[in-house]
Order: structure tokens, then C-alpha cells, then sequence
């Protein structure tokens, strides 16, 4: 029986004649839901927070309950890049071309102050604020952040997506992310040349 | 030579290459190994136009954190290897310039962070030494106490990331099970889960919660038999067995030259523990036992760690014992801050208090190294001073960083996937490698 | 004893009773061959301190003239549970050593982090060459002249003395 067959059926006798449960939604928001219900982060673990963040998806606190158990070794089929722990000025590039190879629509979370800031480490090693690299679209602060705080960047994160503002705010923008530019001091550093790379 | 040029080769050829060419071209399947062998060609002279150069990491899931490794290959058999690092160089050391003593501990406890209060210990005793204090009993007790759990945890971690990197997925889960009640603890103690800034010179930040005996007896009343299930799960287990012995072998002669500490020489067989030859705290005071391999490779150093954390669980029972009553940080104006009651009600001890804490405390000139037997080896802190209360120069003698000169070493000849085994016996922890 | 291997042998007290020689840069390769035969089987440690702005008073034994650099290595003798550290005056003008790799393979990537960190070049080192950072990197981060930070911050508690 074919689906025009099933339509106009439908139209004759009405929900009646349906044997199965169903579910109806705009499509937009179904898009939105399996986003993210199924929000695969990348291992990308760099310093103390990949501990938590390993922490987070073992036994005790256990990410698997959100469908997130699966850290993908490769980025192609990652949605989430979770950069947990401090970038250094030569890892940046290597961190945008992980995030490049990541299929779109992509997330990144920004995980301790290291990552979000440069946190204590104000020196010429590392990157001032991971979103001078990739667009950020949560942070979560702690030093490092306990699992709760992971958590709870995470869900912040799927009922970003599933609001729709993220995107809306990433089309709308040039460069997606926060936008912050920051002035260096001397003007050589790594970030520059990621610019040069990447545009 | 591969195994397509093998099979198109005609009778003329010398034996192994004929009998292939009798068969048809998918009976190489059903050869037996040693056949196999005889047309693969020998691995440890391989012609130069089939050497492969693989790049691994740094964003790998086998090389444990930001390692990359640059592979020589001659099909799955690495000939020679180099390790690229610095994709974590924090520049800790500078930092460490612009802190003063009292805030050095928040820097270097970030260095190896699957065993932070090592750093801090390291640095700390390095402080003591330059300004010539001793700490109280009791709060050399607290820091025997802290740093044999965090042994613990850090070995567990090391149990749980070299199951995960050999495909014992369920040791994983049990490692981090595991950890978890010894985090518990530290972070009722601390305040914090990891990077505890909790051993300060001069003693430790705050004394043992009041129940704290009862916490430390249910931790090793819950680790121990948990060790017995990993003997069952892992150390007798054949696959375990064969894909780590005779992986990775390093000879004491080779792990000396190479600078390597911890269990990869007490693995190759050299009892040396500085907590025995070099005693500090009250190590000295307590009863355990050097566990040495015999073979050096990746089983032994699996089985050192393994069995390391029943000897620290040991120490731990010994200290709940022998801790004394007393101070938990020494009574010395110039070096400790007020404690919080004198602050509320006295003028001179919160200006005391506020000095402290932002200005920091003077430290003789001079220069000074203390070194700590870490769960990776030998962790040392060299210190010089000018007199001011910001350390002139911070340099951390890590560990992982100088084991991983063995990495080339160990990986020589044997096969990639071996390799994944090797990183992950090595126990390199990037953060200290970079610093 | 104020000579050890042919080097002065430094005041224990700014060293807090450590162990410590002072060889001059022509006798490093012969002093270390000399710790090396006689028992100081392992290299513990190798890094450097750069003494641009050091205030106080160095301390040095008498004869060692001081100079910007000084290379510190760290030597352990496992049959005899003795340390004894080897510091070294390299001047600013010619920042080099010989390498101690010959005896010691582990001094390798010590020496690279130096070389990396203050420019110090070991002559004889098979792969002298960056090891932490980017290897288009200008600079030597840990000289005293190369500035911490990157971006100013704004607010800032009390200074630091220095």
C-alpha cells in the first residue's frame, strides 16, 4: 500500500482507521530536538579539565543518560567540541583545523577559565580565550569545572539549540562567535597567523 | 616486499615466493603464519622505498592528552619514532616568576595534574629549604597522608587509561569508579576535586575534617578488594598478558642513561624509590615495601602500579595511627597568615593577614632543589631566590618529560599497535611534559 | 675539600648545604666526564637561570667570574645516595656549551628546553632544535628580558616588589 493510498484513506475515515501511535511536530522543531538529543562531543581533552571531562562520562556521573557517551576520535562525526583545558599558542592552529574538519551544525563549549579567558596563565604561551580561535558557544567557568558544571554547560547548551538562537545569532553575524578582539601587545602572535590561515 | 608483488612472482623464484605462486590468489588467506612470514620479507631490513612516515597526534585518543609522535614504518613495525611536544607549554616557569611563594602553589599544582599535590609538595619543601623552617608533625603527617591518596588516584587513573587505550573498556569504568571516592575525599578536605593548592610552605592550607579517620578506613576498606577484582579481571588474564609482555623493554643501563625515574626503572629492575633512599617527610617512619619488575616491559610497570597502590594503601593505615595531635602549619609570624578568629578582632592581624597575602614573604637569597618521588618518578623543584618574596627562577625537573625520552627507545621495532600500549605504560602526563 | 673534579667547590650556605661545583665552561665537558667515571651514573636534571636582574648577591666561589647564564645540572649517584649539582657562568655573548649528551643520552630534550627557553646552544647535540615552542617562534620566553605577558590586565592587586 502506498503512502497515497494511506492518505487518502486517512482523509475518508479520519484518525480511526490509524492502527499505530503518531506524533505530529513542525519539522523545524523535530531538526532542533534530534540536534540536541544526540550531540556527539569530539575527544578533545588538552589539560586538568579532560580529567573532569573523562570524569564526567564515567561511571558516577555517567553522560551516557544524555546520549553523549560517545566521544568521537574523529571530528567528522562530532557535533560538539568540548575544549577542555588550556590552548596553547602553538596547539590554536591545530584546534581550528579540528574544529574546520567538524560538519556543521557544530557547537563548541568552552570549558574552564583557562580555555575561556587564559584563565591564570596570562603569558606568551597561551591563547587568551580559546574564542580568539573557534566561536564559543557556551563557557563554563571553574578551574578546573566539576562534572556538575559540565553538565550543566552541556544542557545550557541543548536548550540553546533547541531555541534556535544560536544559529539565528550565527547567520546573523560575520564571525558567528563572541566577536571579541583582542589587542596584543606586540603584535606576533599565533592568533594572527590562524587568521592568516583560516580567511 | 608485499604481499601483491608475492603472489603475481613466477615459478622461477626461490621457494617461499614458488609455493605462493602455485596457489590461486586467494589461498593466501589460508596461509599459515610462518609461511606468511617467509613471503612478508623480513621486517628488520626493509628496502627504503617502502619506509612509511605516519604523523600520530597530537589530537589522539591513544596518546593521552596532546602527544604527537612522528613514526618511521616499515609496514606495522616502527623503526624509529620521535615524540613532538610543547602543544600544552603553559610557560609555568615564567609565571612562576611573577608569583609569589605563597601563590606558587596554584601554579604548579597544574603541572601534573592527575597528582597535584606532588607539585605542591615539591615546591613547597623547596621554599622550606630556602627559608630554613621545619613544619609541624602533624602537618608533615597531613602531607604524607594527602600524597599517598593521591598516589592512589593517580594510579588508579593510570589503571583506568591503560585499559582504555588496550581495549579493557570495563577497567576504564572501574578506574574512574574508583578515583571517584578518593576525589570525595580530597575535595572534603581541599575544597577542591584536583589542583588543590592545599600543601603550602610551611604545612597545608586547612587541618583534617574532625571524621576524617573514618573516611580514610572506608577508602581502603572499599580500594582493596576492588584491587582483588582487577587481578581477576586484568593481571592473570591471557589477551592482558599477551599484548603487554614483552612490550616495550627497557634495561636499567638504558633507563639510567636515559634520565628515566619511577616505575620504568623500577620496572627494568633497580629498587630505587625516594621515598626509601632519600627519605623525606617520615617516610622513614613507616613500613612498605619497593615493588621492582624484573623484565621491564609495559606488564611490569602495569604490575608496579597496580601493586603500588596496596603499598600506599598500606602507608595510609600507618598514618591514621601514627597522626599526631598539633599544628597543622607552622607558628611562624613572617611566614604564616593570622588564623581567621585573631582577624575579627585585632587590627595588627588583619593588616598581618592582608601583607601576607599580597605581598608575600621574603625568602633569603639563594638556591635550592627538593626532589619528591611522584607516581612517575622523580618530581623536583629547583628554586633561586634574591631575597624578595617572588622566586627568581621556578624550574620543575618533571618527570613525564624525561621519561618520554624512552618513548623512541621502547617503541623501536615493535608494532604500532604496540606503540598505543607503550604511550600508555610511559604514564606521560602532558601538562607536566610542557609545563 | 674546595675542589672537586678540578672545579671549585661552592660555600654550602647560599646553596642551603646542597652539593654544588662551579666548573668553568672549557672544563663542563671534563668535569661531568670525571662526575660521570666516578659514580654519578643518571642526569637528573639540566636547565639554566638567566641572572640579568638579579638583585642580591650571587655568591659565587672565588675565581668564577659571573656572567648573565648559568646552566645548572643536577647529577645523582645511586650506589652512594649522593646529589651534586654543576653550575656553569655562560656568558651572554656567546651563549654555548659543549653537549653532555655523549655521557648522558638523557640530557637530549634538557638541553633542547634550554636551548628553546634561554638560546643557550649545546654544541654537539644531535637535534638542536625548539622542543616547547612553535618553531618559527621569536624570542626566548624565559630570559629575563622577554615580557610575561600578553595582554595587559587591567586590574592588578599590589605590585610585586621587583
Amino acid at each position: 500500500m502506498g503512502v497515497g493510498n494511506q492518505i487518502e484513506e486517512l482523509r475518508e475515515r479520519g484518525l480511526e482507521g490509524i492502527q499505530h501511535n503518531f506524533m505530529t511536530a513542525r519539522l523545524e522543531s523535530l531538526v532542533k530536538w534530534s540536534r540536541a538529543r544526540s550531540c556527539w562531543p569530539a575527544t578533545f581533552g588538552l589539560a586538568c579539565c579532560a580529567i573532569e571531562m573523562m570524569a564526567t562520562g564515567a561511571a558516577h556521573y555517567d553522560l551516557a543518560r544524555y546520549g553523549m557517551e560517545v566521544f568521537r576520535a574523529s571530528p567528522r562525526q562530532a557535533d560538539l567540541m568540548i575544549v577542555a583545558g588550556r590552548v596553547s599558542q602553538k596547539m590554536a592552529p591545530v584546534l581550528r583545523q579540528i574544529y574546520d574538519q567538524m560538519m556543521e551544525p557544530k557547537w563548541v563549549i568552552s570549558m574552564g577559565v583557562c580555555a575561556s579567558s587564559g584563565g591564570m596563565f596570562n603569558n606568551y604561551a597561551i591563547v587568551q580565550g580559546v574564542d580568539q580561535v573557534v566561536p564559543v558557544d557556551v563557557y563554563a567557568p571553574g578551574c578546573p569545572p566539576g562534572p556538575e558544571t559540565l553538565m550543566h554547560a552541556i544542557f545550557t547548551l541543548h536548550q540553546e539549540i533547541l531555541s534556535g538562537e544560536l544559529l539565528a545569532r550565527r547567520a546573523a553575524g560575520e564571525s558567528g562567535g563572541a566577536g571579541i578582539t583582542v589587542q596584543q601587545i606586540d603584535g606576533q602572535t599565533a592568533t594572527a597567523t590562524i587568521r592568516r590561515e583560516h580567511d | 616486499m608485499t604481499l601483491q608483488t608475492a603472489m603475481s612472482t613466477t615459478g622461477v623464484a626461490p621457494s617461499g615466493a614458488d609455493r605462493v605462486s602455485r596457489r590461486e590468489p586467494s589461498a593466501v588467506l589460508r596461509m599459515s603464519e610462518a609461511e606468511a612470514a617467509e613471503i612478508g620479507g623480513d621486517p628488520d631490513d626493509p628496502g627504503d622505498d617502502e619506509l612509511v612516515l605516519l604523523n600520530m597526534g597530537p589530537s589522539h585518543p591513544s596518546t593521552h592528552g596532546v602527544l604527537r609522535l612522528m613514526l618511521e614504518l616499515s609496514g606495522e613495525t616502527v623503526l624509529r619514532s620521535k615524540p613532538v611536544i610543547g602543544y600544552l607549554h603553559t610557560g609555568m616557569e615564567k609565571t612562576g616568576e611573577n608569583l609569589t611563594y605563597l601563590q606558587g602553589g596554584t601554579n604548579v599544582t597544574r603541572m601534573d595534574y592527575a597528582s597535584p599535590l606532588f607539585n605542591e609538595l615539591a615546591f613547597s619543601l623547596a621554599t622550606e629549604r630556602l627559608l630554613g623552617i621545619e613544619v609541624p608533625e602533624r602537618a608533615t603527617w597531613i602531607r604524607m597522608l594527602m600524597c599517598e591518596l593521591n598516589r592512589v588516584s593517580s594510579h588508579l587513573l593510570f589503571m583506568a587509561t591503560n585499559g582504555m587505550d588496550l581495549g579493557a573498556v570495563s577497567m576504564m569504568i572501574y578506574g574512574w569508579r574508583e578515583r571517584e571516592e578518593v576525589l570525595r575525599f580530597f575535595e572534603k578536605v581541599t575544597g577542591l576535586r584536583m589542583n588543590h593548592n592545599y600543601i603550602r610552605p610551611g604545612g597545608v592550607a586547612a587541618d583534617l575534617p574532625a571524621d576524617w579517620r573514618t573516611d580514610v578506613a572506608r577508602l581502603i576498606e572499599l580500594i582493596e578488594p576492588r584491587l582483588e577484582e582487577y587481578d581477576t579481571l586484568l593481571t592473570g588474564q591471557p589477551i592482558w598478558r599477551e599484548r603487554l609482555q614483552g612490550v616495550g623493554v627497557i634495561s636499567v643501563a638504558e633507563a639510567l642513561a636515559l634520565g628515566a625515574t619511577g616505575p620504568i626503572l623500577r620496572g627494568a629492575g633497580m629498587a630505587w624509590d625516594l621515598r626509601r633512599d632519600e627519605p623525606y617527610l617520615f617516610y622513614d617512619q613507616v613500613d612498605f615495601d619497593v615493588i621492582v619488575g624484573t623484565h621491564g616491559d609495559c606488564y611490569d610497570r602495569y604490575a608496579i602500579r597496580l601493586n603500588e597502590i596496596r603499598e600506599s594503601l598500606r602507608i595510609v593505615a600507618q598514618i591514621i595511627e601514627a597522626m599526631p595531635s598539633g599544628d597543622y602549619r607552622v607558628q611562624d609570624k613572617k611566614v604564616t597568615p593570622p588564623p581567621r578568629s585573631r582577624i575579627d578582632a585585632s587590627m595588627e592581624a588583619l593588616i598581618h593577614h592582608f601583607k601576607i597575602f599580597t605581598e608575600g614573604f621574603k625568602v633569603p637569597p639563594g638556591e635550592a632543589y627538593a626532589a619528591v618521588e611522584s607516581p612517575r618518578g622523580e618530581l623536583g623543584v629547583y628554586l633561586v631566590s634574591d631575597g624578595t618574596s617572588v622566586p627568581y627562577r621556578v624550574h620543575v625537573r618533571a618527570p613525564s618529560f624525561i621519561n618520554l625520552q624512552t618513548l623512541p627507545h621502547l617503541m623501536q621495532n615493535g608494532l604500532i599497535a604496540d606503540g598505543v600500549a607503550i604511550i600508555s605504560s610511559v604514564d606521560p602526563i602532558m601538562g607536566e611534559v610542557d609545563r | 675539600m674546595t675542589e672537586r673534579y678540578g672545579a671549585p667547590v661552592g660555600d654550602g650556605r647560599p646553596s642551603r648545604g646542597q652539593a654544588v661545583i662551579h666548573p668553568s665552561p672549557s672544563q663542563w665537558l671534563d668535569v661531568a666526564a670525571a662526575a660521570r667515571a666516578d659514580g654519578f651514573d643518571q642526569l637528573v636534571d639540566l636547565t639554566a637561570v638567566d641572572y640579568l636582574t638579579y638583585g642580591a648577591d650571587r655568591s659565587l666561589p672565588e675565581g668564577v667570574q659571573p656572567e648573565r647564564f648559568e646552566v645548572v645540572a643536577s647529577l645523582m649517584s645511586h650506589a652512594r645516595l649522593e646529589r651534586l649539582r654543576m653550575r656553569v657562568q655562560v656568558s651572554a655573548d656567546d651563549p654555548a656549551l659543549p653537549t653532555l649528551f655523549d655521557l648522558w643520552p638523557g640530557s637530549e630534550s634538557l638541553e633542547r628546553e634550554v636551548y628553546d627557553m634561554f638560546g643557550i646552544a649545546f654544541e654537539g647535540h644531535p637535534d638542536l632544535s625548539r622542543i616547547l615552542m612553535p618553531e618559527d617562534w621569536p624570542g626566548n620566553p624565559l630570559r629575563k628580558d622577554y615580557d610575561s605577558g600578553r595582554i595587559p590586565v587591567q586590574f592588578k592587586a599590589a605590585s610585586n616588589v621587583r
